[in-house]
């Protein structure tokens, strides 16, 4: 399936949870924030929260800035 | 004399000084210009992950956050709403509802979008944030934002990364008197008297980034911003003597040999 990942498309296979996708991405997902369809998803829900075709995910972090 | 601390929303600083993690030629030299600014915040940008390059190292690697308290901002946001976004995701970054909250409204200066911040202000401070508004040296947005419930309010002393030192100090001056928040003084510093000047100005702290993290010696620079803020502040609680225009002897008038 296709998902729109940090604005671009993003070929995976799927549906799958965003605590898969973060593994799948080798992500330490204790240094990351993630939105699923333009709401964040707390840390607690990143295996309940299922990421499906079409679906935009933003994964973030904190970078230097004033 | 005594002087209080500075505290923000019940949490009290030891140091005035909040400074930022951007522009370091290095993430050590970042973090040893912390330890030397004495600072106990630090801000950070919430940026995507970059998905083609995971190789780099992390910033929080470098930032002891036993030490230093994250001050996520929402720079680059144009739109009340991306602001509010990015304060949703640097909460759940940081695990902090701490926001430095800036909604930019002009590319070249980066002056905020008053009317923008004040809504975003509103929408944040009701979902729970403690929103710190980078502002203009506005008395009047500055009120408005107290009053949306901001826990700071943050105006500018020049341009973002300018340099240019504190350009309408009498703003600075009618803020602090109009203010029942703390008044940090964000964006401008040049050099240490930049920021010594924005504390004898009466402002409670000041955050800076570029003036420390672009200096020759980023390190020795953080010393010297964190004495002038010190410098500042016991002039400032000290009570300065008025100006006159002409002088008064410093030395007794009689007994001058010759007379």
């Amino acid at each position: 399936m296709t998902i729109q990942l940090n604005g671009e498309a993003f070929e995976t296979t799927g549906p799958l949870s965003v605590g898969r996708l973060l593994a799948q991405l080798a992500i330490d997902p204790r240094r990351v924030a993630v939105e699923h369809n333009r709401l964040v998803v707390k840390k607690a829900a990143y295996n309940s929260t299922v990421v499906a075709a079409g679906d935009e995910v933003e994964v973030v972090n904190f970078v230097g800035g004033g | 004399m005594p002087d209080t601390s500075l505290t923000i929303a019940g949490r009290t600083f030891r140091s005035r000084l909040i400074v930022g993690t951007g522009k370091y030629a290095s993430f050590p030299i970042m973090a040893e210009a912390h330890a030397a600014s004495g600072a106990e915040m630090v801000t950070v940008a919430v940026r995507r992950v970059n998905l083609a390059d995971r190789s780099r190292e992390s910033l929080l690697d470098y930032i002891d956050t036993s030490r230093y308290a994250l001050l996520p901002n929402t720079a680059g946001c144009y739109t009340a709403d991306d602001a509010v976004r990015a304060a949703r995701l640097g909460r759940e970054a940081g695990l902090s509802n701490w926001v430095k909250l800036e909604v930019i409204g002009d590319e070249r200066t980066l002056y905020p979008d008053n009317e923008a911040l004040v809504e975003a202000t509103h929408v944040l401070v009701e979902e729970g944030f403690v929103v710190l508004p980078y502002t203009n040296d506005d008395p009047v947005v500055c009120r408005k934002l107290e009053d949306a419930g901001a826990a700071a309010v943050m105006p500018l002393g020049a341009p973002i990364g300018s340099g240019l030192g504190i350009q309408n100090p009498n703003n600075i001056r009618i803020i602090k008197e109009f203010a029942s928040v703390p008044v940090i003084v964000d964006a401008g510093v040049g050099t240490a008297s930049d920021a010594a000047i924005a504390m004898e100005l009466g402002a409670d702290g000041v955050l800076m980034n570029t003036a420390i993290a672009g200096a020759d010696d980023p390190v020795a620079m953080a010393t010297a911003m964190k004495l002038a803020v010190e410098a500042g502040r016991l002039a400032y609680i000290s009570g300065r003597i008025q100006r006159k225009r002409y002088a008064t002897a410093s030395s007794p008038l009689e007994g001058v040999v010759g007379t």
